[in-house]
C-alpha cells in the first residue's frame, strides 16, 4: 500500500495515467447519461467493437504505432458502424437489436481478420494492438495519455457547449425541430462525440468493456436523481471514481488487466445505488412501505376501537 | 476424414445451429440478449473450470448454459426493477463478463483458456481434439459437442414450434390462451446458452454472434414464412462458413474471422438485391408507383 502511495505521489506516468482515466471516466459518464436517455446506450458497444478494424487499418496502412493515427482509425471505422446501424434500421424491416447486433459481430470479426494479416506483416509483431482489446492502461506513456486527456477535457468542454440543445433533442424532438434547431446537424455531432469518447477509451478499457463506461456510471446516476444535469454531474464523478480505482486495482497485481476492475467498481457503484438510492432505491423503498405499513395498521387499529367506543355510547 | 473436410464440418454444423435459432432471436427482437449470452459465457467456463478443474466438454456446456441462463434473469429482474432494457443488458453482460476475464487472469492462467481463444476460437486445432463417445470411433471434440446441441435443438423446436411461433409473433394472444410465455422465453435462452457455448469452443464468441444473427436477418428480408426463414438461416449460414474458410485459408488469416466477414457481405448483398424487401427492388417499385 505505502508502494502504491509513493507511485502515485512521485510517479509522473502513474499521475498522468490517473488523470486520463479519471477525465476518461468523466467524459464517458457525462455523454453515457444522454446515450442512455437517448436509447442509444448499446450503440456505444457496437462503436466499440467496430474500433478494432479501423485500428488494424491504420497500422497496416501507415505501419507505425502512433496512438493518434490509430485513434483516427477507429474514429472513421466507428462513425461508419453507427451510420451502418441506423441506414439499416431507417431503411429495412430489420429492427434495432439486431442491427446493433450484426454490424458489432461483422465489424469486429473483420478486426480479427485484420488483426491476424497484422501478426503476419513484415513487422513481425502484433505491435500490442491485442491490448485495444482488453485496455492495459498501465501500458500507456507520457504522450498517449495526455492525447487521451486533452480530448476528453475537449469533449466534455463541447458537451457542456452544446448542453442545452441535447437537452430538448432528447426529451422532445419534435419541439427542437419546430425551435429550428439543426437536429440532423445535432445528431451527428452527438454520435460523433460518443464515438469520440469511445475510441479514446479502448486503450485504457479495451473494446469489449467500453460500453460498460458509457451505460453503468448513467444508469446508476438515474437513481439519484431526475434533473438531466444532475444526473450528468452524478455520472461523470461515477465515471471517474470508477477509471480511478479501476487504475489501482490493476496495478496491484502483475499483468491484470484495467477495463475489467474499472467495469467491477463501475457496477459496484450502479448496485449501491440501485439498492440504497434515497427514493428510488430499493431498499429504501422496501423500509417506505413497511413504515406506511405499520402506520395505516395503526390507524386501522385507532378508527377500529374508535368505532367500538361509538357502539358502547 | 482429412483435416479440412473436419473444418468445413464444424463451421456448418456451427452455421446451421446458429443460424435456425437465431431466427427466433431476430423475431421476438432478443439479438442483443444472444450477444450477452456470448460474452457471458465466458464465466461459466471458467467458472466450471476452477470447480471440476478439467476442461470437459460436459462441465462447460452445464457451466455454460447455467451462466447463460442466470444472464437472461438478471436482465429480466433489471427490466423489472424499472430500468430500460437496453441499458439493462448493457449492465449485465460487461459485469460478468469482466469478472471473467478477471478470473481467468487470477486462477486460469496457464490452462489453454487464454481469452483470445475465446474471443476468436481455435477452428483450425478442432481437428486435431479428438475424445471418444461410447461405441462410436474416435471424432473431433467440437463436432460431437455441435451435433449433439443440433439434436437437442431440432428436437426442442419442433416439439415446440408452435408455441415457438406462437409467442414470437403474438405474445399477448400466446398468453391468453394459455401458453406458459415466460417458460418457452427460457426455453429459448437455454437453447442459445448452449448453442453459444457449443460453438464456442471452435468459432470464438464473436463469431457465435454474428452466426446467430446475419443469417437470420438475411432471410428474414428474402421471405415472410417462418419455416423457409429457419431454412435459408440455415443455408446461408453454412454458405458463409464454407466461403469464410476457403476466403481465409486463400488469404492466412483467422477463419472466424472471415467466416463474420463473409456473414456480413452475405447480409449487405441481401440488403440491397433481395428480390422484394431489397433496397434496390424497394426503389424500383417505387418509381413503377409514380409512373402509374
Amino acid at each position: 500500500m505505502n508502494d502504491l502511495l509513493k507511485m502515485i505521489m512521485f510517479d509522473a506516468n502513474t499521475q498522468w495515467v490517473l488523470l486520463g482515466t479519471v477525465l476518461l471516466g468523466v467524459a464517458s459518464g457525462v455523454l453515457g447519461s444522454i446515450a442512455l436517455l437517448r436509447k442509444q446506450s448499446l450503440i456505444g458497444d457496437a462503436v466499440a467493437h467496430a474500433a478494432l478494424p479501423g485500428i488494424c487499418m491504420a497500422f497496416l496502412l501507415t505501419g507505425e504505432k502512433s496512438l493518434l493515427v490509430l485513434l483516427l482509425g477507429a474514429t472513421i471505422t466507428g462513425l461508419l458502424a453507427a451510420y451502418c446501424i441506423q441506414y439499416i434500421i431507417s431503411s429495412s424491416i430489420i429492427k434495432e437489436d439486431a442491427a446493433i447486433c450484426l454490424v458489432l459481430s461483422v465489424f469486429f470479426g473483420f478486426g480479427i481478420v485484420l488483426l491476424t494479416r497484422v501478426a503476419q506483416s513484415s513487422s513481425g509483431n502484433k505491435s500490442g494492438l491485442n491490448d485495444f482489446i482488453f485496455g492495459q492502461a498501465a501500458s500507456l506513456v507520457g504522450n498517449d495519455v495526455k492525447l487521451m486527456a486533452g480530448a476528453a477535457a475537449v469533449l466534455i468542454f463541447v458537451t457542456a457547449l452544446i448542453f442545452k440543445e441535447l437537452k430538448v433533442l432528447t426529451f422532445d424532438p419534435a419541439f427542437a425541430k419546430g425551435l429550428g434547431l439543426p437536429t440532423g446537424f445535432l445528431n451527428f455531432l452527438f454520435l460523433s462525440l460518443l464515438v469520440a469518447a469511445v475510441v479514446i477509451g479502448i486503450q485504457a478499457v479495451g473494446v469489449i468493456l467500453m460500453a460498460a463506461l458509457l451505460i453503468t456510471p448513467a444508469i446508476a446516476a438515474r437513481y439519484w436523481t431526475n434533473s438531466l444535469s444532475k444526473m450528468i454531474v452524478i455520472s461523470g464523478i461515477f465515471g471517474a471514481v470508477s477509471g480511478m480505482s479501476g487504475t489501482f486495482l490493476s496495478t496491484l497485481g502483475q499483468g491484470l488487466p484495467t477495463g475489467p476492475f474499472i467495469v467491477v467498481t463501475a457496477t459496484a457503484l450502479f448496485l449501491i445505488s440501485m439498492l440504497f438510492a434515497p427514493e428510488r432505491g430499493l431498499v429504501t423503498k422496501w423500509i417506505k412501505r413497511m413504515v406506511n405499513n405499520k402506520q395505516l395498521r395503526n390507524n386501522k387499529l385507532l378508527h377500529s376501537e374508535k368505532r367500538s367506543g361509538y357502539h358502547e355510547l | 476424414m482429412s483435416y479440412e473436410a473436419w473444418i468445413l464440418i464444424v463451421g456448418s454444423l456451427a452455421g446451421i445451429t446458429c443460424g435456425i435459432t437465431g431466427c427466433f432471436l431476430i423475431l421476438r427482437k432478443l439479438s442483443m440478449l444472444a450477444d450477452a449470452i456470448s460474452h457471458t459465457v465466458l464465466l461459466g467456463i471458467v467458472l466450471a473450470f476452477i470447480v471440476s478443474q478439467s476442461m470437459s466438454g460436459i462441465y462447460m456446456l452445464v457451466g455454460a448454459a447455467i451462466v447463460g441462463l442466470l444472464t437472461a434473469v438478471c436482465v429480466q429482474m433489471l427490466h423489472h426493477a424499472g430500468i430500460q432494457e437496453d441499458a439493462s443488458i448493457g449492465v449485465v453482460f460487461t459485469f460478468l463478463f469482466a469478472v471473467g476475464v478477471i478470473l481467468i487472469t487470477m486462477f486460469a492462467d496457464d490452462v489453454h483458456l487464454d481469452v483470445d481463444h475465446a474471443l476468436m476460437g481455435e477452428i483450425t486445432f478442432v481437428p486435431w481434439d479428438l475424445v471418444q463417445w461410447g461405441f462410436l470411433p474416435e471424432l473431433p471434440k467440437a463436432f460431437l459437442m455441435l451435433s449433439t446441441v443440433l439434436i437437442i435443438n431440432l428436437v426442442v423446436i419442433g416439439f415446440f414450434y408452435k408455441e415457438l411461433k406462437l409467442t414470437s409473433f403474438d405474445p399477448q394472444m400466446a398468453a391468453a390462451i394459455g401458453i406458459p410465455v415466460l417458460f418457452i422465453h427460457y426455453l429459448l435462452m437455454g437453447l442459445v446458452s448452449i448453442t453459444t457455448v457449443a460453438s464456442f469452443d471452435s468459432v470464438g464468441a464473436i463469431l457465435v454472434v454474428a452466426m446467430l444473427i446475419a443469417p437470420g436477418a438475411s432471410a428474414y428480408l428474402l421471405t415472410d414464412r417462418l419455416s423457409i426463414m429457419l431454412l435459408l438461416s440455415a443455408l446461408l449460414g453454412v454458405a458463409a462458413a464454407v466461403i469464410g474458410y476457403y476466403l481465409a485459408s486463400w488469404l492466412d488469416v483467422s477463419i472466424s474471422g472471415s467466416m463474420a466477414t463473409i456473414n456480413g457481405i452475405i447480409f449487405a448483398l441481401v440488403f440491397f438485391f433481395s428480390p422484394t424487401k431489397g433496397l434496390i427492388s424497394k426503389k424500383f417499385s417505387m418509381k413503377r408507383l409514380k409512373v402509374d
